[in-house]
């Protein structure tokens, strides 16, 4: 292999001083980063917690599962479930105009800038920080999540739709206007039509995510199995926990597994 | 249209599943704003209410108080930083061992991505929660649980990477008489490096916004300053943090998302 590699031309060129000047600064970042990181060392009490959590592990809450009141696991699960639901539906419905206002191929050059920027803006601001906002307006519990939810996944299902729009046949769009279509009319015969595989897609896979995050919400108080999970770690009360996390992993996995068949079911 | 014409035409397929799917997508989401207690009145004159809230976060906040958050948001890069480090250091060997393509034994592919989906299935927030009780207070924890989250994240899409590559390098070096290493570094490696090193600013960003919520439970970072705050009822400052924080986002995610175009 190596006298092979001596036979072949050599390698182009590059540009060497930027390329060691951005290792230089990528490396110093990373020293930088980890100047921050102090190890205390374990706490006194960490033998007993850890073996207190492989207990937990080993031996979860059944009780906990099997508890069909509105303080047992079961509802809690749905909760989050309903929680991740409604968001995605509130968002892929808004995601909509904000999808039309950032693409290029239907609001011209200058708006479509102006939308992706919009976008981009909604899609930094962390989901937690949104929740934590929408707690102080309509108070702890579900719909702050939902809200929560809904108002982040504008962000990225703004972004993914409009590109689906930029990228679908404009011939289409172009036929309707000829026959003399109005605004509307292109939106739903030459726009919707084209582009809702894709869309229903992209919903489907922030769903996936949403999931995902209702889980955390609750840790705030935005309502889900977020509020249980915490309290039990608080607690330290290991086996209700696990019991949590085994479900949460199980439920994740079966809509992952669900999701991800209807995707591609859906954009072949 | 006269009417031989019209018998001519094909038949419309029928449309019962389609409008069956419509009935039950309807009920579920219905069903899911009911279950969840999501009223759209109720929702209206809250926010009436929340407007007093929302006032004396921004109208102004706290501007003095920007002093106080610019360490604890360095704090809060920095552990995205050494997050997103370990977790792709440790992602290079998980994902090609659930790569189906470089490691054969499907029994490793289905471990492998077994315990990828379980780690990214639990919550930064819950980790850092978990580690928070074994090694105290502060950003250590909250690191750790940065690092584990991204390792999961970056790994999995990593091996999706390297399962859609184009074989015929890997079978170039193959039939050149090249081993497993030479067909990683000379067939894998070039190939997937530039998506590896997008994945790995990917998981920095996520990890930013993760690491701004993290001091909620204690784990180090902004978040910390954010629940000090907010139990003391310091709206303005609240308003400020919230502000500072957004900002960097924005700035990591542009920049972030500048140099992810380059690469890939």
């Amino acid at each position: 292999m190596d006298n092979i590699l001596k036979k072949l031309p050599g390698k182009p060129k590059t540009n060497s001083l930027k390329k060691t000047l951005i290792y230089i600064l990528v490396i110093s970042l990373i020293i930088w980063g980890f100047s921050s990181v102090e190890y205390a060392g374990v706490m006194i009490t960490a033998q007993g917690t850890i073996s207190g959590m492989w207990n937990g592990l080993t031996h979860p809450d059944i009780s906990y599962l099997t508890n069909m009141t509105i303080d047992g696991l079961p509802y809690a699960v749905l909760e989050t479930i309903t929680i991740a639901i409604a968001g995605t539906f509130v968002s892929g419905v808004l995601a909509i105009p904000f999808a039309l206002l950032a693409s290029q191929n239907i609001v011209g050059d200058k708006v479509s800038k102006i939308g992706k920027v919009i976008i981009t803006m909604i899609r930094s601001f962390p989901e937690l920080i949104l929740a934590l906002i929408f707690i102080a307006i309509v108070g702890p519990g579900a719909p702050a999540g939902i809200l929560a939810l809904g108002i982040h996944s504008i962000g990225m299902l703004g972004k993914l739709y409009s590109e689906a729009i930029e990228s679908m046949d404009i011939g289409v769009k172009e036929g309707i206007e000829s026959c003399g279509g109005n605004q509307g009319e292109v939106l739903f015969r030459a726009v919707l039509p084209q582009v809702a595989p894709e869309f229903l897609s992209y919903t489907l896979f922030r769903f996936e995510i949403n999931m995902r995050a209702a889980s955390t919400l609750g840790l705030v108080g935005a309502g889900g199995i977020g509020a249980p999970l915490i309290f039990a770690i608080r607690d330290r009360n290991w086996s209700k926990v696990a019991m949590i996390l085994y479900i949460l992993i199980i439920t994740v996995t079966i809509i992952d597994l669900v999701s991800g068949s209807i995707r591609k079911k859906l954009v072949k | 249209m006269d009417k031989d014409l019209k018998n001519k035409l094909p038949v419309k397929p029928s449309r019962v599943k389609f409008y069956a799917t419509l009935i039950l997508i309807t009920v579920v989401i219905i069903g899911s704003t009911w279950f969840a207690g999501l009223d759209f009145f109720e929702l209206v004159s809250d926010f009436f209410n929340g407007f007093r809230i929302l006032n004396s976060m921004f109208l102004p906040p706290d501007w003095t108080y920007i002093d106080n958050t610019i360490g604890p948001l360095l704090e809060t890069i920095q552990m995205a930083i050494v997050g997103s480090f370990i977790g792709a250091f440790f992602a290079i060997p998980a994902s090609l061992m659930a790569a189906s393509n470089f490691t054969k034994t499907k029994v490793l592919n289905k471990f492998a991505r077994f315990i990828l989906n379980i780690f990214r299935t639990i919550p930064a927030l819950v980790l850092a929660s978990v580690f928070v009780a074994v090694f105290g207070l502060g950003s250590f924890s909250g690191t750790l649980a940065l690092a584990i989250f991204s390792f999961g994240l970056i790994s999995k899409m990593t091996y999706e990477s390297i399962e859609s590559i184009d074989f015929g390098q890997v079978e170039a070096t193959t039939s050149v008489g090249g081993n497993k290493w030479e067909i990683l570094r000379y067939s894998i490696v070039p190939q997937v490096l530039p998506q590896f090193m997008s994945y790995t600013l990917y998981a920095f960003e996520v990890n930013v916004r993760a690491a701004a919520v993290l001091g909620y439970v204690g784990a180090g970072g902004i978040g910390q300053v954010y629940q000090i705050n907010s139990n003391l009822r310091r709206f303005d400052r609240v308003g400020m943090i919230i502000i500072i924080s957004f900002l960097a986002v924005l700035i990591i995610d542009t920049i972030s998302t500048a140099i992810r175009k380059k690469l890939v």
